[in-house]
């Protein structure tokens, strides 16, 4: 990237130059800024924003599609808002749809009717505004992984990653609340399971959704109040939360993987004007793109189909949108239990798959780092980010929590599934059953051995060099194959990769990952139950690497 | 109205409350036969009492110990491998073999839809000869669906139907490996005999939880909502949001993160 002309590293000189100097978009800019400059003396802000520098990497750009996504919803959203009436008063249609022509429904139903067959765009709108809400929980959850497996997490980043976290969970949250506005039969069905959720906590639980829903389900309030949650708290919360999400991560500059000449404090990349800005312009139009693209060609949300929600009915297949079906599938895995306690009922059955377990989620989520760090005992800054070969255990446990977390989202479709493939319903629930706690192990082993083998390669390839696939007999009889060193270029950025420093020392072996073993002057003998605890757990993080050879010793041992 | 309804039934009362009908009970699938057989017995014109020397029957006989004597026995009195057939009536054979149910081809845990072995003409003799050995319900004629009204149709759908065969009609699991199949192929007069014979494990809607009437709205709904376009683009199989999950991960995500690695690569 270094020799790339609008690569720059930050923190470059700044000196006056001629207006007439540079390319047309480098003399737009300074044009602009000596105007605004003149008259606010505001420039040097404008100019250090304007040549901030952003790294390239592809997967950089993923929290940008979350960040354009939501920028649809908010459009699209306000246009749905002055057609949809937040309403449980009963009408009866009269509307363009024929199959539901006379039938009683709530005002929320049949304004969603309404604009769907009746409003200029109406039907195109609703469909951006739910594809886009599926694209904005999606992409944070790829943007969150690409986070994960990288260490970006670490410090200085921490609190990044919480607000990110509670962006995901109001995401979530949003799109519940949106998806429940248009008291369809699916959303209405999708709701009841929410009542009896938020029903089975212990103590609180009655009084809560009493409070929610104004009475027993479904009551007259919810559909208002789910309205003022998802077109003005939430939003705006999420709008808050983004903007410091943003503010973070300028104030502290991006992450990016080693290479040559990029260093703990330093940040090589492309200026944010004209390039950086162009590329995000352009793929702000790429994410409106698909959405519109997915608005016109594929159905979405079909809820004339669905029918108006009705307690006496249901039906097969009643899913929620993708990022509610983790929480749809541990209910379904779940055996039936529940207990009686003083004529009062604990359903574990619900409480357990839908209280505990997204809890126990979100909460490993949002302590991983703290876990990491302290078992790690690095205390340390952290701008480079790791390649998740070389974190093997960070990335099993990644690995390991999304095969989880796919097990339940499978058994949220455990029926379509069923129908589809014409198997068993009980049998799935039941391999289901083994899989969530069969699979994640084996998946961060094999995570775990995955990791450990690039490792190994990318010390041979750098050792060694590329196989030619040519073989050679040599004069004792035996065959080689022989290797090509790699491009000077590509064998740097391997070994800034692998950790290597710029002396070309090879990288700490375990146990003085951070210095501290030498530090601390040799053994240490942990006390206490948690130190002990933190020594385990960190010796099971550290397991030595694959042995990384030094590139300045020559290697005379003759291999194959 | 439908040839086999009874002259005073009442007219149904558009939009009334269906009670929750529970799913598969075997006490309503017997109370159900039970009624619907008292209700033809007059009605059936080949009951019992028609002399088997009408050669249709005897035809009908004649392929009946070809194609099915093998499992339901010489005198269509059943056996173990397959129940009995008297008194199912004509519209239980014309269902079965008429969507290619039976002859059965293959145990397993629910007889599929397939492509007809018998031609209609045969089908009318073995439901006649079926017919002959004991009453239940014929086949229903004359189903003037058109002018039924849909959206009660589509109302009485969901409150009895959709349970099993989801919003749409596009079928959904049961348990232990049965389903609900989508109702996409069926013809007007299939789903009509479905409903009054309850074939495997779905109910038997008799002529007292569901009026002929209100039986000519569901088909009435079934036929529209399978004819009618997909307003919103693709219907992605309507059988709700996974399909749109395998959508927006694997075209919109997917389209977006190639997107991402096409303009980062010629940054
Ligand atoms: C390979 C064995 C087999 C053959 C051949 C076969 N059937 Fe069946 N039949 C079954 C079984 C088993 C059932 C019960 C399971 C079910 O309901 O699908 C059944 C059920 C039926 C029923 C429904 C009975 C009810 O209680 O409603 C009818 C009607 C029927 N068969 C008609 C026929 C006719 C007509 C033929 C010949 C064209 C035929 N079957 C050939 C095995 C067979
Ligand atoms: C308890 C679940 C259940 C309910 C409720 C139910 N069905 Fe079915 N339906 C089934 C099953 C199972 C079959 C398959 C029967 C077989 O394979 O012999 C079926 C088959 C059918 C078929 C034949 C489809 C074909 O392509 O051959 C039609 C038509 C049908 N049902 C219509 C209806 C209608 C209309 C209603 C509502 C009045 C309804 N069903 C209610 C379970 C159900
Ligand atoms: C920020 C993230 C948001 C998400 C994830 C989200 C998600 C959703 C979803 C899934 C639906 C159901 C759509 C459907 O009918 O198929 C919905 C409906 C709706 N949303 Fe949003 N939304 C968001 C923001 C907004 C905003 C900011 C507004 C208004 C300013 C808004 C207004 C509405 C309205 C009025 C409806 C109901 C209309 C209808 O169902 O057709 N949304 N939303």
């Amino acid at each position: 990237m270094s020799d790339h002309p609008t690569t720059t590293s930050e923190s470059s000189p700044q000196e006056l130059v001629p207006l007439s100097e540079g390319s047309p978009p480098e003399r737009a800019t300074r044009t602009t800024l000596r105007y605004v400059d003149d008259r606010l003396g505001s420039a040097n802000f404008l100019k250090r924003s304007m040549d901030k520098v952003f790294p390239d990497h592809w997967s950089f750009m993923l929290g940008e599609i979350a960040l354009y996504s939501f920028v649809i919803l908010l459009l699209s959203g306000v246009y749905l808002s002055l057609f949809f009436h937040a309403s449980q008063r009963v009408v009866v249609y009269d509307g363009s749809y024929q199959p539901l022509r006379g039938v009683s429904m709530t005002d929320a139903y049949a304004s969603t009717l309404h604009l769907s067959f009746d409003v200029r765009g109406g039907l195109l709108m609703r469909q951006i505004h739910h594809w886009a809400a599926l694209l904005f929980v999606t992409s944070i959850v790829v943007h969150m992984f690409r986070v994960f497996f990288t260490g970006a997490f670490r410090k200085p980043r921490t609190i990044n990653w919480h607000i990110g976290v509670g962006l995901m969970v109001l995401a979530i949250l949003e799109g519940f609340a949106g998806y429940s506005l248009p008291d369809d039969l699916l959303s209405g069905t999708g709701l009841r399971i929410a009542y009896s959720v938020a029903e089975s906590i212990p103590v609180v639980g009655t009084y809560v959704v009493y409070f929610l829903f104004g009475g027993d389900y479904p009551g007259q309030d919810i559909i208002s109040r789910l309205f003022i949650i998802h077109v003005l708290l939430v939003p705006g919360i999420l709008l808050a939360l983004i903007s410091a999400h943003m503010m973070i991560l300028w104030h502290q500059k991006h992450t990016d993987f080693p290479g040559p000449g990029k260093t703990e404090h330093n940040v090589i990349g492309t200026k944010f004007y004209p390039g950086f800005f162009l590329k995000t312009n352009g793929f702000l139009f790429m994410v409106f793109g698909v959405c519109a693209a997915l608005a016109a060609f594929a159905q979405i949300n079909p809820v004339w189909l669905y029918g108006p929600y009705d307690a006496g009915q249901v039906s097969a297949g009643s899913q929620p949108d993708w990022y509610i079906l983790f929480l749809e599938g541990s209910l379904r895995m779940m055996p039936n239990w529940e207990t009686h306690l003083w004529h009062h009922t604990i359903s574990w059955n619900i409480l357990i798959p839908g209280v505990v377990i997204p809890g126990i989620m979100f909460t490993l989520m949002a302590v991983y780092p703290a876990i990491e760090s302290w078992v790690e005992k690095d205390k340390g800054f952290h701008n480079l980010l790791d390649r998740p070969r070389d974190k093997p255990v960070r990335t099993g446990l990644g690995v390991m929590s999304l095969t989880f977390y796919m097990v339940l989202v499978i058994a949220g479709a455990n029926d379509i599934l069923a129908s589809t493939f014409h198997w068993s319903l009980q049998a799935t629930t039941w391999v289901l059953r083994v899989l969530i706690i069969v699979l994640p192990p084996i998946a961060f082993k094999i995570t775990k051995r995955i990791c450990l083998g690039l490792q190994h390669h990318d010390a041979a390839l750098l050792h060694h060099g590329v196989e030619t696939g040519i073989i050679r007999r040599l004069p004792s009889g035996a065959y080689i194959e022989v290797e090509e060193p790699l491009a000077p270029q590509k064998a740097e950025t391997l070994a800034a990769q692998i950790g290597y420093d710029h002396d070309g020392h090879p990288p700490a072996l375990a146990g003085s990952t951070n210095g501290h073993a030498a530090a601390d002057g040799g053994i240490s003998r942990p006390v206490g139950a948690l130190a002990k605890t933190r020594s385990k757990l960190e010796s099971f993080w550290d397991e030595p690497r694959e042995d990384i050879p030094d590139p300045h010793v020559p290697d005379d041992a003759e291999h194959h | 109205m439908v040839s086999v309804s009874s002259p005073d039934a009442p007219e149904p009362t558009p939009r009334r409350r269906i009670r929750k009908r529970r799913i598969a009970s075997l006490g309503i699938l017997v109370a159900a036969l039970g009624t619907i057989g008292t209700l033809y017995a007059g009605l059936a014109p080949s009951g019992s009492a028609a002399s088997n020397s009408d050669p249709s029957i005897a035809r009908g006989r004649q392929l009946f110990l070809q194609g099915c004597a093998s499992c339901h026995g010489l005198n269509a009195q059943g056996g173990v491998r397959a129940p009995s057939l008297i008194g199912v009536g004509a519209a239980a054979v014309d269902f079965r073999v008429g969507t290619g149910r039976m002859p059965l081809q293959q145990h397993g845990p629910e007889a599929p839809r397939k492509r007809p072995v018998y031609n209609n003409a045969q089908i009318q003799l073995l439901a006649g000869y079926v017919a002959s050995l004991g009453a239940g319900p014929a086949i229903p004629t004359n189903l003037n669906y058109q002018s039924a009204d849909v959206a009660f149709g589509g109302s009485l759908f969901r409150t009895n139907c959709a349970q099993c065969h989801n919003f749409a009609g596009s079928g959904g699991a049961l348990t232990y490996g049965k389903y609900a199949p989508s109702l996409s192929e069926a013809t007007p007069k299939q789903i009509y005999e479905a409903m009054i014979t309850g074939p495997e494990n779905m109910p038997v809607f008799g002529d007292k939880e569901i009026t002929p009437a209100q039986k000519l709205a569901i088909i009435s709904y079934i036929r529209t909502i399978k004819t009618e376009p997909n307003p919103g683009g693709a219907g992605l199989g309507r059988v709700g949001p996974v399909t749109e999950t395998a959508v927006a991960w694997l075209v919109g995500i997917g389209a977006l993160v190639i997107v991402t690695m096409w303009i980062g690569s010629r940054a």
